[in-house]
């Protein structure tokens, strides 16, 4: 960090200090006065950051009520009542979660493979990264209004932006994994003479597919739980349900819908544990 | 992989016959389903809607842009609040999610009992997204930034709870086992072997999830929970798509400066 | 001083590795402690600190029922007996300076220890024993930017600062090279003598064993099969703990010429200071 002749100075100094039994640790940034700049700064971040927050505390002091009865109705969760709307939701949830993902994996594989440096040329490169940054920077909810403006109501908008978002996650990922692989095998391959597509196929292909795999299953996991939230705005899905259950303070309906959300979310978690183990 | 002898030619295949079909039926399979989930899909999809779809979408570009600029000045304030919802439910979430963590991962854990409530806790809070603990904390306690933090940190809690005791989970026992052999406490155990292994992972993970809830908390607002997105839903209502894009501008810069915050502090973490 | 009576463990998996060990330990006795891989030597002396909890049997230092005490009284014990590893079990994140000085955690409040603020006497201790094992000027680098010898001096180091009465040392050599083990050895041995600490050290190399050690005790099998001084190690005797093996370039015979080869590579003063043992 900085020059050796001083830091062997301030080592001479803290050996002198050790014999006489003082001893503190190195801290972490060696410059004292960056050390309270950053203390300083750090400071006066939260007292500005408190200032604007707006709590209105006789207005909390009133949720409370419904705070507790909101905790009380995870213990009596109301499946029955809305059974046929929370069905029809979870049906369309899980359908949209599944159609989203197979495209949007599909889709992302060519757009991961553009998106490598080491694979691809310099314009394709930038043009998929493009279509990445775009896809990661705005939240599934944010694009699933647009879709709805452009598809109207239904779970096939709901189906175009989780495949949208899809998109960008998964290629980003796999772009970075075909970045990271071992170089030897591509140029052992591209030696026999391969064609581009047959390369991709024979060295790079077996280096990624494992995570790729995992990946994608993560991503059905994350699709999912997207899929409760799109409905807000009209991309189908429990969403819909949901969001009416928690304004009607119906809050038994919406326990019972976070539940089997929960659930759902840990039966994929340990599904996906044995595909993984089973691919590897 | 055999090598199949047919005839007097060896023949190489990349896999057993049978366990050949059984591939090829896997991928039925999964066809079949996926088809199934489209017709579902598209039974409740009103087609005549997607006729003039790329009209709609022609529009609605062409009234974005230009964006409407003209708003930027009265943005500032919503996108600050923006920031301090992500940074303080951050801090919030990693407070509660740190001590969990210890008591989630199997080295550490006080009592399996303990364990799996501190499980149950990490699940439910992954498996529901900042937006729905912000429609419900709105009910709760009122509209505005302070239900968005307390969204983002309950949300916060499951990722960073989950990465920390995996990670916890991963260091090296031989430490802790020297510590424990010199006669140290318990948690003078935790403070000297066990933190030193996992804060450069801890770090990371504040920081990334830092940069996601800084995403997250652009959209809280479409539920009334504070920040800029409050504004890009009136906008929205008022079809004022000029001003939406302005909107999405403005996200689109905080998300490159966060990230790339983001990664410096990792950098130097390591 | 220490005294295992009718010591044995057996694991969850049903295996047996211990059975019936009584032994008896001098204080200021250096004892080697030798046997196939999987005799049951390195539960042994994790019998004795309680990282392994003996299934029956007792462990007695100076009087005390160790297999006994829990909580405080454990700990008390435990702080009282220090332990080497085979993998130096350094806290790598950590400078060497708080790893040597973890050695005094179990004499610490919890708040003193978390907010480094140990007692100059034990800063002074500190100090002193880093020269001793020759790396008081390494005191403020991290224990990932140590090599493999250098690792163990630090960590031969923080069982001292407990001021124990017994080292218990497992596999102290085994991930270094042959002049650092020797090395080490040395430095493990000489220290003993120095402060009239009784030690227990597992290790395969029975060559190095012989060189240093006061008493060889042998295992096989979970079974206390030789009990001597080194010069008793005979191929009969290293049958019985190894089983059929060709001995002769091992036993007493052969020991001069090898001494006389290793002072030949291995003209080395043990680091810092003192003579040949």
């Amino acid at each position: 960090m900085s020059n050796p002749s001083t830091d062997s100075g301030a080592d001479q100094q803290r050996l002198a200090l050790l014999k006489d039994g003082i001893w503190k640790p190195l801290p972490l940034i060696r410059d004292a006065r960056w050390r309270w700049a950053l203390n300083a700064a750090v400071l006066l971040y939260i007292v500005l950051a408190w200032l604007s927050v707006d709590v209105n505390w006789s207005r909390v002091a009133q949720g409370m009520d419904r705070g507790v009865a909101f905790m009380a109705s995870f213990l009596q969760p109301d499946f029955v009542t809305r059974s046929g709307e929370i069905f029809t939701g979870l049906k369309e949830s899980l359908t949209m979660t599944l159609a989203a993902t197979v495209i949007g994996v599909l889709l992302a594989i060519p757009v991961g493979l553009g998106a490598a440096r080491n694979i691809s040329p310099l314009p394709v490169y930038l043009f998929c990264r493009t279509i990445i940054a775009l896809s990661r920077t705005f939240q599934e909810i944010i694009i699933a209004i647009l879709f709805v403006a452009m598809f109207g109501f239904g779970p096939l908008a709901g189906v175009v932006t989780l495949a949208f978002a899809t998109i960008g996650f998964m290629a980003k990922l796999l772009a970075e994994d075909i970045e990271d692989t071992q170089k030897e095998p591509l140029e052992a391959i591209r030696a026999t003479g391969a064609s581009w597509l047959q390369w991709v196929n024979y060295a790079v292909q077996p280096q990624v597919m494992p995570r790729l795999i995992g990946l994608s299953l993560y991503r059905l996991d994350i699709n999912f739980r997207e899929s409760a939230v799109i409905g807000i705005v009209g991309a189908g899905g429990i969403g819909a349900t949901l969001n009416t259950s928690i304004n009607r303070y119906d809050y038994d309906t919406s326990a019972a819908i976070l539940l089997l959300i929960i659930v759902i979310v840990l039966m994929s978690e340990y599904l996906s544990g044995y595909v993984r183990k089973w691919t590897q | 992989m055999p090598l199949i002898r047919q005839g007097d030619q060896p023949v190489w295949k990349k896999r057993e016959p049978l366990k050949q079909y059984a591939h090829w039926a896997g991928w039925m399979l999964g066809g079949m389903l996926f088809v199934w989930c489209w017709a579902i899909i598209s039974e409740n999809t009103i087609w005549e809607f997607l006729y003039d779809a790329d009209e709609q979408a022609a529009s609605l570009i062409g009234r974005m842009i230009p964006p409407d600029w003209s708003i930027t000045g009265s943005l500032m304030l919503p996108l600050w609040d923006t920031i301090n919802i992500a940074t303080v439910g951050t801090v919030m979430g990693i407070a509660i999610a740190f001590p969990l963590a210890f008591l989630a991962a199997r080295n550490t854990t006080p009592h399996p009992a303990l364990r799996a409530v501190a499980l149950a806790i990490i699940v439910s809070s992954r498996s529901i997204n900042a937006l729905i603990w912000a429609m419900l904390l709105v009910t709760i306690v009122g509209p505005g930034s302070f239900a968005g933090m307390l969204a983002i940190a309950l949300r916060s809690i499951g990722f960073v709870g989950k990465l920390v005791y995996e990670a916890i989970e991963e260091i090296h026992p031989t430490p802790v086992e020297a510590l424990s052999a010199t006669g140290a406490g318990r948690s003078q155990v935790l403070a000297y072997a066990v933190w030193p292994q996992i804060m450069p992972a801890f770090a990371g993970i504040c920081v990334y999830r830092w940069d996601i809830n800084i995403r997250e908390a652009t959209t809280l607002g479409l539920v009334g929970a504070g920040g800029i997105g409050l504004q890009m839903n009136a906008a929205i209502n008022n079809l004022a798509w000029g001003q939406v894009a302005t909107v999405f501008v403005l996200i689109f810069a905080t998300v490159v400066v966060s990230e790339w915050v983001s990664a410096k502090v990792r950098h130097a973490m390591l | 001083m220490l005294t295992l009576t009718g010591l044995s463990k057996r694991y969850d998996t049903g295996d047996l590795a211990l059975t019936d060990i009584t032994l008896e330990v001098p204080a200021g006795q250096v004892m080697a402690l030798i046997g196939p891989s999987g005799a049951g030597k390195s539960t042994l002396i994790r019998c004795v600190n309680r990282l392994v909890e003996p299934s029956s049997g007792t462990v007695l230092l100076d009087g005390q029922d160790i297999t006994r005490v829990r909580g405080t009284k454990l700990r008390q014990a435990r702080r009282q007996i220090g332990m080497i590893f085979q993998n130096y079990a350094l806290v790598e994140r950590l400078s060497v300076m708080e790893n040597v000085l973890s050695g005094r955690l179990a004499y610490l409040g919890f708040w003193r220890s978390f907010l480094r603020q140990f007692p100059s006497s034990d800063i002074k201790q500190a100090l002193n024993l880093l020269e001793r094992v020759g790396l008081e000027t390494m005191f403020d680098k991290r224990g990932d930017a140590l090599s493999g010898g250098q690792k163990q001096r630090v960590g031969i180091a923080r069982a001292l600062m407990q001021n124990p009465k017994l080292l218990l040392v497992d596999e102290p050599t085994a991930s270094l090279d042959p002049k650092t083990s020797r090395q080490i050895m040395r430095l493990i041995c000489e220290l003993c003598r120095e402060q009239q600490l009784a030690a227990v050290i597992n290790i395969h190399d029975v060559v190095l064993a012989q060189q240093f050690v006061d008493r060889v005790v042998g295992l096989r099998a979970g079974k206390l099969v030789f009990d001597g001084p080194p010069s008793a190690l005979t191929e009969k005797t290293l049958t019985d703990i190894y089983g059929e093996e060709d001995w002769s370039t091992t036993t007493g015979e052969t020991d001069e010429s090898d001494e006389a080869a290793a002072a030949a590579i291995d003209p080395l003063k043990p680091i810092g200071q003192g003579g040949h043992p």
